[in-house]
């Protein structure tokens, strides 16, 4: 083993009958992200750089929940977090609440390497924001139309809804969204937005680094940090591994599922996978989530307990895998 | 087996030289909210409601940095933050960015309990206490004196620091009377246990002295300052970047699981080397009724006590035998 491996997400929690080519879009973007992250490492590029910059093209993308893209708060708007972590030294930045920031894993970043803190949160960064002079955009350039209409989906759905993104059969909408109950979040799972993208990368040098960025939850409450911006729970870098999570956030909390990885690692001993395994398997009680991972021996990995996940992983001796189903 | 509890009020430099018109109220209020937690637990109250009332009465205690009393922005504002977490269900609550909620501890109950969700922050956070009906007061009854004072001192000395081209020492004891030093003086926080294993955590704080607006430490961060299971609870107090990145709260619990460390081996060993002297302190109880309290700082203030008739309240490094 050894050399450098990396893996990038796209969210937990996928809708069965999402169409074939959506689900193709999404493998391409993630091929283009892994791909890009490759031609870094291969550069010699840091591992925290890597992470920064995949998740920045994650971001710039509006296929997946994060930057351009995002999840809409309930009031409509646009409400970002990330945070991002330096397994080698153990550093980290976090930010929360932002709606003009283009691209919040290089704010966390600066947060990181400028700031005295470690999370930043609302008009606080959005002002740090401004300061470090950063790329900031209108609110509405982060909204999409498809998620305005999720958002009003989301809103109804207390009651029976249908996902007008998937071909009617014929008016059995209702019984067909009645025969798959699989909900996330409270969310039926064909309004649900998989949360969040993320990349782990270990590097030639065996250092580490997670990074992982979102809109957060359909229509959550304005004001609502989920799991990504927080250290230990979304995101979790040391010199044993980078771990990055996605899924429902109150399970990935208290799971403090991204360090939950390591430690098992640490205090007892457990490789990559066997500790990827335990944690998907024995720490999210009734939740639902999905997370990967990258150790310091060059090791990739990835878990879920959902239906689903947007994922892609690749390691120096030529492995490379792009996946959304089991 | 039996109930335990442990209360802190910040760990940080807090000189052997404080002055006792400084080191009085503090002491009292440690022996004061030892004592209604304690009854609480008698009474068969639940950890949760205890680590609750306790920790509400030290944010209404101006001398201590939480709720009134709590240390200013850099714009000389108060943001407080808290969380709060059931071991049983492993259940929590966090605010962040609070201005205007008198106990920002029973609004993280209430975002745990009310919402779907479990950490609530500024404007949406403000709006939802609005909407709950809790205790709002204006903002300038949170700040005290003794705050702008400290605020004024450590911007004063940041100035200083740029004037001069020797770089300051960061940990360059101040000599002034007033200057005590205690910037870094974290949070209150109460762990209780009762005497059927059920746990429960809290922490609360106004953050650090001269913070940058909107600036969160780990207070609110489950895992970091708060953190309970069906092993142990925990509440870390010091410096917030330092607690966060080390997870301390999660890995006492951790350390417990998987190492098999006793709660005093597994609190000793993240004070010890997860986190850099001088930057932080626990305080933990675990479901067998044990208490510890640790710190790596000059002090902390805090205090414990058992079902067995153990109690004891301090501030610096007990002199263990």
């Amino acid at each position: 083993m050894g050399g450098w491996a990396i893996a990038v997400h796209g969210g937990a929690g996928v809708d069965p009958n999402l169409p074939p080519h959506r689900q193709e879009e999404a493998k391409k973007l993630l091929t283009r992200c892994l791909n890009l992250g490759i031609s870094k490492l291969r550069s010699n590029l840091s591992a925290i750089d890597v992470v920064e910059l995949v998740v920045r093209e994650l971001e710039t993308d509006p296929l997946f929940n994060s930057g351009r893209g995002s999840a809409l708060a309930a009031n409509g708007t646009v409400e970002m977090e990330a945070s991002i972590m330096d397994g080698n030294g153990r550093r980290c930045g976090a930010v929360s609440g932002l709606n003009t920031v283009k691209n919040p894993v290089s704010l966390a970043r600066l947060v990181m390497d400028k700031s005295p803190h470690s999370y930043l949160a609302f008009s606080g960064a959005e002002d740090f924001a401004r300061q470090q002079g950063v790329e900031l955009v209108e609110n509405e350039y982060f909204i999409t139309e498809e998620n305005v209409g999720m958002l009003k989906l989301a809103k109804e759905a207390n009651t029976i809804v249908f996902d007008y993104r998937i071909p009617a059969v014929g008016s059995e909408t209702c019984s067909a969204v009645a025969e798959s109950p699989l909900q996330m979040n409270g969310l039926p799972i064909s309004v649900y937005a998989p949360e969040t993208v993320g990349c782990v990368v270990v590097d030639n040098q065996g250092r580490c680094a997670a990074a992982t960025s979102t809109g957060g939850l359909m229509n959550k409450m304005n004001g609502r940090i989920g799991d990504s911006p927080l250290i230990g729970a979304g995101t979790y870098a040391c010199n044993l591994c980078g771990v990055s999570c996605t899924g429902e956030g109150e399970a990935i909390i208290r799971g403090t599922l991204a360090r939950e990885v390591a430690a098992v690692m640490e205090y007892k001993g457990l490789g990559l996978q066997e500790a990827v395994d335990f944690v998907i398997k024995e720490r999210l009680d009734e939740g639902f989530a999905g997370l990967i991972a990258v150790s310091n021996k060059g090791d990739v990995a990835c878990g879920f307990n959902t239906t689903g996940m947007f994922r892609g992983c690749a390691t120096e001796d030529g492995f490379m895998e792009v996946n959304i189903w089991e | 087996m039996g109930w335990a509890i442990a209360v802190q009020g910040g760990a940080g430099d807090i000189p052997v030289t404080l002055a006792a018109e400084r080191r009085e109220p503090c002491e009292a209020a440690m022996r004061h909210c030892l004592k209604i937690g304690v009854d609480a637990l008698k009474a068969q109250k639940s950890p949760l409601d205890v680590v609750e009332l306790v920790v509400r009465e030290l944010e209404n205690n101006p001398h201590f940095n939480a709720g009134r009393g709590s240390v200013l922005t850099r714009e000389g504002t108060v943001e407080m933050e808290a969380s709060i977490m059931d071991g049983n269900t492993k259940r929590c609550g966090a605010v962040s960015g609070l201005t205007t909620v008198v106990n920002p501890i029973s609004l993280a109950r209430l975002v745990m309990e009310k919402t779907p969700h479990i950490y609530l922050a500024f404007d949406g956070a403000e709006r939802f206490a609005r909407e709950q009906g809790v205790e709002t007061v204006d903002s300038s009854h949170f700040i005290t004196q003794a705050n702008i004072e400290r605020l004024k001192q450590v911007q004063e000395a940041n100035r200083v620091q740029i004037d001069y081209t020797k770089p300051i020492q960061k940990d360059e004891k101040k000599e002034t009377p007033t200057a005590d030093g205690d910037s870094q003086i974290g949070t209150v926080g109460c762990v209780a246990v009762d005497s059927h294993g059920n746990l429960a955590s809290a922490t609360s704080t106004g953050g650090f002295v001269n913070k940058m607006v909107g600036r969160i430490g780990d207070t609110p961060i489950i895992g970091a300052g708060t953190y309970a299971n069906n092993l142990c609870a925990v509440s870390a107090t010091g410096k917030g970047e330092a607690v966060m990145r080390a997870t301390v709260a999660r890995d006492v619990a951790a350390l417990m699981e998987f190492k098999g460390l006793s709660l005093k081996e597994a609190a000793a060993y993240v004070i010890e080397e997860s986190v850099p002297r001088g930057n932080a302190g626990l305080v933990a109880v675990s479901a067998k009724g044990e208490v510890t309290m640790a710190l790596n700082t000059t002090g902390m203030y805090r205090a414990c006590a058992t079902e067995d008739g153990y109690s004891e309240i301090g501030i610096w490094p007990s002199v263990q035998n």
